[in-house]
């Protein structure tokens, strides 16, 4: 095989660097956070602003560095954003107004 | 599109990177680029998700589940031990 061929970053079967780390195989609970992320995802997919395959443009289209750094669902949070501001769905203002009133 | 490849049809992957020039969504993962495998089942016709992830039309594309060898793929596991994966039709070739 070719170890290192020009993959994508988020493309990582069989990627060498992962060759002898463990593989977590332990359940985990989702968190508040991942159920309203899925949910907002939900939404956007069932009121046809947003489909899944946008969805996963969006989350490898992160840099790679976001890409290992963020949680799966932080993720899906970063590619909506991305999606809506690209579709004009949210301003980058509101975008950051909204953040900023965050507690 | 009308699926043309049939079970047990012995086919090769598009030995293609396209994601090297430019933004592209592709499903067929970069270890299988250029590997032959066997044609298990037709899994149906779906829109084309490389256009879908960019809100482009989309062509209705014939699925596959392709098998391969695992062995020779990532240089381990035990003879028979195999990979079992969903390629759309554009991506294959008659080997």
């Amino acid at each position: 095989m070719d170890l290192e061929t020009p993959r994508a970053h988020h493309d990582l079967g069989g990627a060498p660097k992962y060759f002898c780390q463990g593989i977590d195989k332990e359940a985990h609970a989702l968190t508040d956070f991942d159920k309203e992320v899925d949910a907002i995802r939900q939404a956007l997919g069932a009121k046809k602003i947003m489909t899944v395959d946008e969805l996963r443009r969006g989350i490898e289209s992160l840099p790679e560095a976001d890409y290992h750094r963020l949680s799966y669902y932080q993720r899906w949070l970063c590619s909506i954003a991305d999606n809506l501001l690209a579709r004009g769905v949210i301003t980058e203002a509101e975008l950051a107004a909204a953040l900023a009133s965050e507690p | 599109m009308t699926a043309r490849l049939a079970p047990g049809a012995l086919v090769r992957v598009r030995d293609d990177w396209p994601e090297t020039r430019g933004k592209v969504h592709i499903r067929t993962p970069h270890y299988l680029r250029g590997r032959t495998g066997r044609v298990v089942r037709h899994l149906g016709d779906f829109p084309n998700p490389e256009d879908l992830a960019f809100a482009r039309p989309a062509r209705i594309l014939p699925l596959y589940h392709v098998l391969f060898d695992q062995p020779p793929i990532w240089h381990e596991g035990s003879a028979g031990d195999e990979i079992l994966v969903e390629i759309y039709e554009p991506w294959l070739s008659p080997a």
